[in-house]
């Protein structure tokens, strides 16, 4: 196991950070705890994968952190602001500016063109685009030739761009990715993830990203790992073969215990 | 399967419901125009209707026709002749019966009733068995009467008061001696009954010891037919004519029903308007269901089941909904036409007062289409639910709600349209009553070619009305975007606001038009500052001009007096005015000759002088009603008008011919002109008479005005009607676009747009298509009323086209304000849609 203490990487600094996060569902015997007092940091410039099986919580940590979503205890900070205190209309102002997303269903508005789509969330600011970076976004995902295309118009795996290139075009302070290639055949896939460590690789950008897929996963620098609301222990640099044993032996453990 | 349908029908609650509210939409508006009218036709029925319990056989005066050079007379019904009724075999009784106008004051001197009719009759004896009295005894003498109980009730007078009532000018102010019940409809419908003794009713009405009417009752054993054959015996044939009250009742029916026809007709193409709108949102509701649920439909396909069975599924869905909505709707319904009428009410629109009628028509009406209509509008979104392929259960792909080109329907739609715009402009080019036809069959024609039409019109229209949406930044730039997604739906719900708001604003541009037209006419032919005349169009005494003509400060007075005459053996009414003064109250144009009115000199119109080949200077000769013959000559001929034409002569010569002299009307022209001091003085002098009118030209505008917006209010509640179904088609059709964008809002609101921005783009886009359907309507209904009137100007000189300016912002007004209301359930219901579970959604 290459699992490493948190401590030793405290050298850069922290885009988002989850303490003692708890989140519960109803009240009495139907209740249900989806988090348990986790805390987490994600790192500016890093690739995470949050993993674990169906119901362990990962998504709903990710739309936390991400201010989708609310929680019931703890404090979840992206930067320096602290969600649990936000109303409503700050947290969508915040989620404009400063977060990224990307959603498994594509999730692209049909009436408007790949290039609209890309700069909605400006537009929606009424901020001007960056010129200069959103030609280095499009380039990288390479839809050039199709900016004046309809989402009905491009495949899958093109629309998915489109919304890499959506959640990069506003330059945010961190992305997030809710199974982004869930829907995508394997070579499609590829080139997502591939654009997303691009941009955590060469243009500094912060990803964090929900996956179930172990070869998903060997793409980001760092994998959490979730099982029953909490986190259950953390690999650098995997690969899909190291996530992969981690699973069948956690799983082995699950069925034994 | 049976199961399988009505399980999907309960699954899915909410979605049940938005299509229970369509479909009920549809039947409401159709019930709640046929309460409506139905209840409006049977006031206004009931309010003509008259009981014949207590007459077995009525004798009337036989009338005469005019014949060569005599004016034919009515013959008088005696007291002898009411005796020797009285004294034939199978006679019980007989009684006369006296009628004429009589007007009311309340206690403010107001017209008790005002608009219906104010009437006056005999009490028979010391007690008429027609008229049970609640309190007090039979009336005798001019100073005392009998007033109904709903008019007591009214106007708050009971039994020893004094009231202030007038028969033909004079004022009277007898005392209330007695309360009495009728079921004479003309109260019901919120009239007056005065009644006098017998006597004093003859002398009042003018009739001295005669009557309108003897009624008969059998004695018992005698038939209606025996008594009716006795008096036949009895009574000389030539003078009277007798029917059974059998009879009585059923001329009265026919004459009723087919006064009422037209009314019902009118109506009833406002029902099957709304039938028709109606339909189409219930078609565009099921289809947007069939287009959400293609997954389970296909599924139900893979798993085993034959295309029938789904399309049976849709169907017995169908057929569900149908029969809850059905009854629904028609509760709606009789909640929508109770609220119209009470509304009209309010507004003091004068409908005639009578209970709310549900009828079994219309509660089979409702049925039949909710469940028909449905059924019907069901099935082609059934069998295209039976051509999905069983593999789209396996798609994730939300399934387009319909990609079918619109290639076919724009075609048709521009051929329709085409014929008919030709047919209509043919139409205004044809005379009057030719051209009435065949504009009809156009304006359907071209409504129909526009409804297809409206989804390619959407586009363009709504394109216009993008720099304004700029303004409003991403919101609007969506809501724009939006609204022109679905063609289809988009034309589906704004025309609901189109058929209403075209009929109304044709209505509405016809009617201010022929109103400037007549206003015209009216006030410019006039140079007098008063005319007066009766409340209810009855003629007045000479007496009153004999007044106004002493009263302080009046110049010149002319009555405008009627008499039948023959000429060249043909009727011609006579109008004898003061020929002095006439030449200043009247503005005349005139053709030829001088308007001299005196002696053996008058002045005709130009359409009589045509008919009879009169020029200034032409002699002829005239057969009083007495018989007597007379030459006059031509002095002049003068443009006539609606208002004023004829023969007018001097009242000199005609006073000696005339049994009973009555004027139309009385015009006055004062030293001062007309203000409200002197109208004043004129009211006084003529004793306030509640019944007599004095009105300066601008009441007179005012009356005509007041006559076509009593018309346009029943229209407008109407449009009420189709108003509250477009606003709630609206919603509908929001509701369901914001439950189908679910998704695509929970994204918006992810990546960050405020809850108001996501409000302000479900208003904007309800907004805008509000606003497209009121530009099609308002602009339909000027055409129709430009066209329209073409058609009156061929029979009307003076007609032309007047658009209210004011009222059509004002529909536009009304459109956008349906938008906004419209879209603020569906904006809250989007705004606060849960984020994560929308993305989620697939």
């Amino acid at each position: 196991m290459t699992t490493t203490s948190v401590a030793g990487r405290t050298a850069a600094t922290v885009a988002a950070r989850a303490t003692d996060l708890s989140k519960i569902y109803g009240q009495g015997e139907t209740q249900v705890v989806a988090l348990d007092r986790v805390s987490v940091e994600f790192r500016q410039a890093e690739f995470t994968a949050i993993m674990g099986p169906s119901g362990s919580g990962k998504s709903t940590l990710m739309h936390c952190v991400a201010g989708l979503d609310t929680f019931s205890s703890g404090s979840v900070r992206i930067g320096d602001t602290e969600l649990g205190s936000l109303k409503d209309k700050q947290l969508t102002r915040l989620r404009r500016d400063k977060i990224g997303f990307i959603f498994q269903a594509f999730n692209l508005l049909p009436t408007l063109t790949a290039l609209e789509n890309i700069t909605l969330p400006m537009d929606i600011a009424g901020r001007k685009p960056d010129k200069r970076w959103l030609d280095t976004v499009i380039d990288m995902v390479g839809l050039s030739g199709r900016l004046g295309h309809r989402p009905s118009q491009l495949s899958g795996g093109q629309q998915q761009r489109v919304a890499v290139a959506r959640a990069l075009a506003s330059k945010p302070d961190i992305i997030f990715g809710d199974e982004p290639t869930g829907n995508l055949d394997s070579r499609s896939g590829a080139e997502v993830l591939g654009f997303l460590r691009n941009s955590v690789r060469e243009l500094g950008q912060t990803v964090v990203m929900v996956t179930h897929d172990p070869v998903a996963a060997a793409y980001a620098d760092r994998v959490v790992f979730l099982a029953d609301g909490r986190i259950v222990d953390e690999m650098i640099r995997p690969t899909a073969e190291t996530v992969l044993d981690f699973m069948k032996q956690f799983d082995a453990k699950g069925r034994t215990s | 399967m049976f199961r399988t349908a009505l399980r999907n029908v309960l699954a899915h609650k909410a979605r049940l419901l938005m299509t229970v509210l369509a479909v009920m939409l549809g039947v409401a508006f159709v019930s709640g125009t046929l309460v409506f009218t139905n209840s409006l036709s049977t006031a206004l029925q009931n309010s003509s209707a008259k009981g014949f319990d207590q007459v077995d056989v009525a004798v009337r005066p036989e009338g005469r026709e005019d014949k060569g050079d005599t004016v034919g007379k009515t013959p008088e019904l005696t007291q002898a002749l009411l005796d020797r009724s009285a004294r034939v075999p199978g006679a019980a009784s007989a009684f006369g019966v006296v009628r004429g106008f009589t007007a009311l004051a309340d206690k403010d001197g107001k017209l008790v009733g005002g608009g219906f009719q104010s009437e006056g009759g005999n009490y028979w004896g010391t007690k008429d068995p027609r008229y049970p009295l609640v309190s007090g005894h039979a009336p005798s003498g001019r100073g005392e009467v009998l007033i109904d109980s709903e008019t007591a009730k009214r106007a708050g007078y009971k039994v020893g008061d004094r009231v202030r009532m007038s028969v033909d000018g004079p004022v009277l102010t007898p005392t209330v001696t007695g309360v009495f019940t009728t079921d004479d409809g003309n109260v019901a419908a919120g009239g007056s009954l005065t009644l006098f003794d017998t006597a004093t009713a003859q002398q009042l009405f003018g009739k001295p010891g005669t009557y309108d009417e003897i009624d008969v009752t059998a004695a018992a054993g005698t038939s209606q037919t025996a008594l009716k054959a006795a008096l036949d015996r009895a009574l000389p044939k030539d003078t009277v004519e007798t029917t059974t009250g059998k009879q009585l009742a059923d001329d009265q029916a026919e004459i009723i029903a087919s006064s009422m026809s037209g009314l019902k007709q009118g109506l009833l193409v406002f029902a099957g308007i709304a039938l028709f709108v109606g339909t189409f949102i219930i078609a565009n509701t099921f289809t947007m269901l069939v287009a959400q649920r293609t997954k389970e439909l296909a599924l139900l396909r893979a798993v085993g089941a034959s295309r029938r069975q789904v399309t049976r599924s849709v169907l017995v869905e169908a057929f569900v909904v149908g029969a809850v909505a059905g009854v629904a709707g028609l509760v709606a319904g009789i909640g929508i036409g109770a609220g119209l009428k009470a509304l009209m009410g309010t507004l003091g629109a004068t409908v005639p007062d009578g209970p709310l009628v549900v009828s079994p028509g219309t509660v089979a009406t409702a049925l039949v289409v909710g469940v028909v209509v449905t059924m019907l509008a069901a099935w082609l979104p059934g069998r295209r639910a039976a051509k999905i392929p069983p593999v789209a259960a396996m798609s994730s792909v939300h399934a387009k709600a319909t990609t079918k080109s619109l290639v076919l329907r724009n075609t048709i739609g521009a051929l329709f349209s085409a014929a008919g715009v030709a047919v209509v402009l043919a139409a205004t080019s044809m005379d009057g009553s030719d051209g009435q036809a065949p504009m009809g069959f156009g304006a359907v024609l071209l409504i129909i070619g526009v409804f297809v039409l409206t989804p390619l019109l959407s586009r363009p229209l709504i394109a216009a009305a993008a720099p304004v949406l700029r303004a409003f930044g991403v919101s609007g730039r969506l809501a724009r975007q939006n609204s022109v997604r679905n063609p289809r739906r988009t034309a589906a719900t704004a025309s609901a606001l189109m058929i209403g708001l075209t009929l109304i604003t044709g209505m509405t541009v016809m009617a201010g038009s022929l109103q400037t037209s007549i206003d015209k006419m009216a006030s410019a032919a006039i140079r007098a500052d008063y005319v007066v005349s009766m409340a209810n169009g009855n003629e007045l005494s000479p007496d009153v001009e004999r007044t106004l003509r002493k009263t302080d400060g009046v110049t010149l007075t002319s009555p405008l007096r009627n008499a039948p005459s023959r000429i060249d053996g043909q009727t011609e009414y006579l109008t004898g005015v003061n020929g002095a003064a006439i030449g200043r109250l009247t503005d005349l144009t005139v053709e030829e000759g001088s308007f001299t009115v005196g002696g053996d000199r008058v002045v005709v119109d130009d359409e009589t002088a045509k008919s009879h080949g009169w020029t200034a200077g032409s002699h002829f000769t005239v057969h009083y009603e007495d018989g007597k013959a007379q030459q006059l000559t031509v002095a002049g001929v003068y443009r006539g008008n609606d208002m004023i034409h004829g023969i007018m002569l001097d009242t000199a010569r005609l006073a000696p011919h005339q049994r009973d002299a009555a004027d139309m009307q009385v015009m006055v022209k004062t030293a001062d002109g007309a203000s409200g001091a002197v109208k004043d003085r004129l009211e006084k002098a003529l004793g306030s008479n509640p019944a007599i009118r004095v009105q300066d030209k601008k009441d007179i505008s005012n009356e005509i005005a007041k006559m076509f917006t009593l018309m346009l209010n029943m229209l407008y509640g109407l449009l009420a009607m189709a108003v509250i179904v477009a606003v709630l088609g609206v919603i509908n059709t929001l509701a369901m676009s914001v439950f189908e964008r679910s998704q695509e809002i929970g994204m918006l609101r992810a990546i960050g747009l405020e809850r108001t921005g996501i409000k302000r783009m479900v208003r904007l886009e309800s907004l805008v298509i509000s606003l497209f359907g009121g530009v099609l309507g308002i602009g339909l209904g000027v055409f129709f009323g430009w066209a329209a009137g073409e058609l009156l100007g061929t029979r009307m000189p003076t007609y032309e086209l007047v658009l209210p300016w004011g009222r059509m912002a004002a529909f536009l007004l009304l459109a956008a304000v349906v938008g906004v209301l419209a879209a603020l359930w569906p904006a809250r219901r989007a705004a606060r849609l849960n984020m994560l579970q929308a993305i989620k959604s697939e």
